[in-house]
């Protein structure tokens, strides 16, 4: 039924134009799925608000009740779905072409399980949650996640052969469990109430109640973005294998590092802005890749711009199904990327 | 042209190659033969820059260039390999592997121009894989995988962006590793005539190893065959596949004789021999 879906015919049957087309107006599509979504998600809610009279200029920003709901209670929130939605779904596509497998996660390489844990020793250890104006719990989750790439790349790292990937992901796997069980052990001696606010931030949270936590992330989305920008046509040969790409010019341990840093900078600040969010990273590279192939000149952006319109969409449900009580966003984003995931699973046989 | 000097490799204290020598003329194709272990896929990476020698060093081109001196991107401009064996994590299109080729002609944001399209699909013409060209690369058979990836290494050294013909191109080295293994006998034929074609038609050093002794006299001008990592003997295929060599390289007793339908030798496996008594 996906392949009904296909936004193109087969590539050959392209002449050169069709084929420059695909560049422009495929990440184009995506791009106006992600602002639409974007622009809908803080209409909806227990009061509803009208984009009309949000941007109209002749009622002051204090007196217009509907602007105030809009940019001050619901657009945050909504743009730190869309940052983290962009960021992980990125994330996925770039570690599954560095693995070349394409069942890795944002969260394979014990990079969440990581953050998860820096944050949990904040929030159990009773630590304030401002320190000289910085909020304690994302910046404990960030160290966390760096601590978990670094401890990574270190085992993975062969002198002059690159990243081994089957290392990486045996290391990757290993952390996760080990930072899992360093977890459970620190929730077992917390009390009720320290332990149910880790249990909420490790279901993942997008209300950010304001700017601060978003334009503290930017600068670290910024520069991985702007990595990624240039890796696509390494990405694609990489997924040929080491030898292939390096034959055909690539600088394989070059290309490796970048994809690796970028993706857990990527992740880190994702997971910090909003809590370790499970499957956007792996369902929105895949349904991308069903949509406009494997070029990760097109599924990357492609990428970014459906995983933000996806957990900006998941938000929105998780606000309002059971309404005025609130669902936990990784909850949503779990049920349905988890059918989807054994789906893909039982379709690879 | 690729010369390769005194060319040694150890992976950790495990010595796999010492002191090979040789060297491939433009328009010359050589055969690597050696039993397994022997080192030919180790010498295929080093001649490729993939891997840098403990000792000795590999020149490319007429203006004797050491490999290890260019970057990836300036060596994949002149030199392509061919793996054993390719696996994709994702399914790209025939032709979107093809173009991959052009890789090292393009900046980081370039999207291919018209010329890149027209090298790629004469590179696919000139493998005789034209019409599989919107096919995905995973539904094609191994033969038809081996002659794409063959064709994205011709699109790979084709030099202008604008070239009328892929085939006439600027001396280049194509490296391919065992490009017949696991191959049955129509498609070994066929990448035969493939590699004989191209090799006629380009001015291109190509270096192929292989196990298939009778494949490698049907295409090869030269070979070297190695044995625990050193040259056993080097030479003009006619004077180098001989009973005798075949023997001391991988114990076996053969029957080596020119076959009057195919025109070139072909080689019979009689017994094995116990190592050592040559």
């Amino acid at each position: 039924m996906l392949r009904a879906l296909r936004l193109t015919r087969p590539i050959g049957d392209r002449t050169y134009q069709d084929l420059r087309w695909r560049f422009v107006v495929l990440p184009a599509v995506f791009g106006a799925t992600a602002i639409a979504v974007c622009l809908i998600a803080p209409l909806i809610g227990p009061t509803p608000i009208s984009l009309r009279a949000v941007i109209d200029p002749t009622i002051p920003f204090a007196n217009n009740v509907d602007a105030q709901i809009f940019f001050i209670a619901r657009l945050p929130r909504t743009m730190a779905g869309a940052l983290v939605g962009g960021a992980l779904a990125a994330a996925g596509v770039v570690l599954q072409a560095l693995l070349r497998n394409p069942l890795a996660t944002p969260f394979t390489l014990g990079i969440s399980a990581g953050a998860s844990l820096g944050a949990m020793l904040i929030i159990i250890l009773g630590a304030p949650a401002w320190l000289a104006g910085f909020p304690l719990v994302p910046v404990a989750s960030f160290a966390g996640a760096l601590g978990a790439v670094a401890s990574v790349y270190a085992l993975a790292r062969f002198r002059r052969q690159g990243l081994s990937t089957n290392v990486l992901l045996l290391a990757g796997v290993t952390l996760n469990s080990i930072f899992s069980a360093i977890i459970m052990f620190v929730q077992y001696f917390a009390d009720y109430t320290e332990s149910f606010r880790a249990i909420r931030y490790l279901m993942g949270n997008l209300d950010v109640s304001s700017y601060t936590p978003i334009l503290s992330a930017l600068p670290l989305l910024g520069l991985a973005f702007g990595t990624f920008a240039w890796l696509p046509r390494s990405l694609n040969l990489l997924t040929l294998g080491p030898e292939s790409a390096g034959a055909r010019g690539v600088d394989v341990i070059k290309t490796q590092r970048l994809a690796f840093f970028s993706a857990s900078l990527a992740t880190g600040a994702a997971v910090a802005l909003g809590g370790p969010i499970g499957f956007v990273g792996i369902i929105v590279p895949h349904i991308v890749r069903l949509l406009v192939g494997a070029d990760h000149r097109i599924v990357l952006p492609a990428s970014a711009c459906l995983g933000a319109a996806f957990l900006v969409s998941c938000d929105v449900a998780a606000r309002t199904i059971l309404s005025p009580m609130e669902l936990p966003v990784g909850v949503i984003t779990a049920m349905l990327g988890g059918p989807f995931f054994l789906w893909l699973l039982a379709r690879k046989r | 042209m690729l010369r390769a000097d005194d060319l040694s490799f150890a992976y950790g204290r495990t010595e796999v190659l010492h002191g090979v020598s040789f060297r491939v003329p433009t328009g010359g194709l050589t055969g690597i033969l050696g039993p397994n272990g022997s080192g030919k896929t180790t010498l295929l990476k080093l001649l490729a820059g993939l891997l840098s020698p403990s000792k000795g060093s590999v020149w490319i081109g007429e203006d004797e260039v050491d490999v290890s001196q260019r970057s990836r991107r300036a060596l994949a401009l002149q030199m392509a390999l061919v793996p054993q064996e390719t696996q994709l994590a994702f399914d790209y299109s025939v032709l979107e592997i093809t173009l991959m080729g052009r890789y090292p002609h393009l900046g980081p944001l370039e999207l291919e121009s018209p010329g890149d399209l027209h090298v790629a699909r004469a590179a696919l013409a000139a493998t005789g894989t034209a019409g599989l060209e919107q096919r995905p690369f995973s539904t094609l058979s191994g033969g038809e995988k081996q002659r794409v990836i063959i064709a994205s290494a011709l699109a790979q050294l084709a030099p202008s962006r604008n070239a009328k013909n892929v085939v006439a191109s600027v001396p280049s080295v194509l490296l391919l590793d065992e490009p017949t293994a696991s191959l049955d006998l129509s498609y070994q034929l066929e990448v035969a005539a493939t590699l004989r074609a191209l090799n006629i038609d380009r001015a291109t050093a190509m270096v192929v190893s292989t196990h298939d002794l009778n494949f490698a006299a049907s295409v090869c001008r030269d070979l070297v065959i190695l044995r625990g990592g050193q040259v056993l003997e080097a030479g003009p295929t006619e004077e180098v596949l001989t009973a005798k060599n075949i023997r001391a390289a991988y114990d076996v007793e053969v029957d080596v004789k020119p076959h009057a339908v195919a025109r070139h030798l072909t080689v019979v496996p009689i017994a094995r021999v116990p190592s050592g008594i040559a």
